[in-house]
């Protein structure tokens, strides 16, 4: 196989044999062979108990559930990304790094810690829920607990997706469109947000991808009612639970072709993203 | 829509126009600062504040109590084992990725890079289903291993197992543009001046890399250390054995001890503010 020869094409660097030895051999026993072994499971099933199971209602609950709220947090972030890497970027404040630095905080806290500290929080006589709930505001043990999860464990995505991009808008151009008599508010429509436009898209994506398949934060803050806060992550969780395999299989390959449906939106529009700083 | 104007107008790195004089500060400027951060406070800070609140609420001496628990110190033992065990060889891992996709070009190669970041798009609940259909039982594998007597799900292996799964990336992720933007002259040269390949490794390469592989390292210490839903598929939760610290804190909350549980949020907690500090120093030593 020429691929694995040393011609002389690839430069005089030694290691490429190994190098692409161990990553094919480390992929494939603790990430490939695994994923294969779900998906011959939910083959296994056939196509109509595998249509059976993953077209209950109860399973049709909880992509409704789960996508409702994953757009409810994909909203919230994409709003609180652009104000944050906004005022990161384009301001000078006091406390301004620490800010920066604590943006990340949701990435580092482990889900099972942020989902008891927002349950704690907002529970009716939590801090926060001791104020909403008067008004008939519930947020733990109901769907807006979940949706505020999904937020909280991915609110770095977009912002730390656009604030590179945004550092990077030409300031020169705004300038010239000012000079020629353009209002802040044209400037900032024609060309600030077309310049952040992909980064913002990527970011509201990957933060979408990422709230499909939460779990450690949901299971604390959401009640975990069939039918009415019930995720996909958990109904997995609770088949197998049940010890009832097959529907665990079939329901985690919905998640998984979710979850590949989303990687090939995030890729395709990264990849957009990227022609696009190179044409500027 | 005239008080937008300064939102728009940079503040660092050039100068402010002059149509709209040196007033620094502006009032929608400044709405935009405060709305960010006390956002920010309400958002992040508090849940984090909460988490220490609770976890001293009764006192150091029961908070001490507390996680001195036999199943929460033995919950902290096996969460520091995974990161010792897992970390490493995922900085292998990433080393070798990064070596190959940024040194060789090759038919390939970026959908291999597409493919080493397929962990971060699988539910973590996901990542633990699929081994169980590859080592429990019921799997692929099952059977074979049980004529052997061989047992590897609901046992600690299990859980390093899926946490390498789940952090195959970070360290990768972190080497890869920075391998890219360093080009590889400096081996070259190495290579030609007739260094051998772990001299040209250790002497060039690695002293390059050394702060981006730790900042990837940090990073996945933190998701080993903090990984829930995939280790709660695998582990089987056998209190005071397969428990890692993320389990533990769900079972005491379902105990209705509170207190515990925070107790025991509170050192991840920590571990998560430290991961930031180092981040944020390991992100200064990479930009000088």
């Amino acid at each position: 196989m020429s691929l694995f020869s040393k011609s002389s094409q690839r430069g005089i660097l030694p290691g490429f044999g190994l190098t692409l030895g161990v990553t094919l051999l480390y992929f494939a026993i603790i990430v490939a062979l695994p994923l294969l072994a779900m998906l011959y499971k939910s083959v296994n099933l056939g196509w109509s108990d595998f249509w059976t199971i993953v077209s209950s209602d109860r399973a049709v609950a909880t992509y409704r559930i789960t996508i409702s709220a994953a757009l409810l947090a994909t909203l919230l972030n994409a709003l609180f990304g652009v104000l944050l890497a906004w005022v990161l970027v384009r301001y000078e404040f006091p406390g301004k790094r620490l800010l920066d630095a604590v943006v990340d905080l949701p990435f580092a806290l482990p889900t099972a810690v942020a989902g008891l500290a927002l349950v704690t929080v907002f529970s009716a006589n939590g801090w926060f829920g001791r104020f909403l709930e008067p008004f008939g505001v519930k947020v733990a043990y109901a769907p807006l607990g979940i949706a505020l999860a999904m937020m909280f464990t991915s609110i770095p995505f977009v912002i730390r997706t656009v604030q590179p991009v945004l550092e990077d808008v030409a300031t020169d151009v705004e300038e010239a469109a000012r000079s020629l008599g353009a209002t802040n508010w044209q400037i900032f429509a024609n060309i600030i947000w077309p310049a952040i436009l992909p980064a913002f898209v990527a970011g509201c994506s990957l933060s979408f991808a990422r709230s499909l398949g939460e779990f450690g934060a949901i299971v604390f803050i959401s009640g975990n009612l069939p039918f009415e806060t019930e995720v996909m992550s958990l109904l997995v969780f609770i088949r197998l639970d049940e010890y009832d395999y097959p529907a665990a299989a079939a329901i985690a390959t919905v998640m998984l072709a979710i979850a590949f449906v989303m990687l090939f939106i995030t890729n395709s529009i990264q990849a957009w993203q990227l022609r696009y700083a190179e044409r500027n | 829509m005239q008080n937008v104007t300064d939102l728009v107008r940079p503040v660092s790195g050039s100068k402010p126009s002059k149509r709209h004089g040196s007033k620094p500060v502006r009032i929608s400027q400044r709405i935009l600062i405060i709305s960010a951060v006390l956002l920010s406070v309400l958002l992040i800070g508090v849940p984090l504040l909460v988490i220490f609140t609770y976890a001293f609420r009764e006192g150091l001496a029961i908070y001490l109590t507390q996680i001195s628990q036999p199943a929460t110190l033995h919950a902290i033992w096996l969460t520091v084992l995974t990161a010792i065990v897992v970390v490493p060889i995922n900085m292998a891992f990433g080393i070798c990725v990064a070596w190959l996709v940024t040194r060789f070009r090759f038919f390939g190669r970026r959908l291999l890079i597409t493919f080493i970041e397929i962990p971060f798009s699988v539910s973590p609940i996901v990542a633990g289903v699929t081994y169980l259909f590859l080592y429990g039982s019921q799997g692929l594998l099952g059977p074979i291993l049980e004529s052997y007597d061989i047992k590897i799900m609901f046992t600690i292996p299990a859980i390093f197992l899926v946490s390498l799964f789940v952090t195959s990336p970070f360290v990768a992720r972190e080497l890869i543009p920075l391998m890219q933007a360093q080009g590889s002259e400096d081996e070259e040269a190495a290579i030609t001046l007739g260094a051998n390949g772990l001299q040209t490794f250790f002497y060039v390469t690695l002293p390059n890399i050394r702060w981006a592989l730790l900042y990837g390292a940090v990073l996945c210490n933190a998701r080993v250390m903090g990984e829930f839903g995939a280790v709660s598929v695998v582990s089987g939760a056998i209190r005071g054995q397969t428990n890692t610290l993320p389990l533990q804190i769900e079972l005491l909350f379902n105990d209705y001890n509170v207190t515990g549980a925070f107790a025991a949020s509170s050192t991840l907690a920590l571990i998560a503010v430290v991961t930031l500090v180092l981040k944020y120093l390991l992100e200064r030593k990479q930009l000088s």
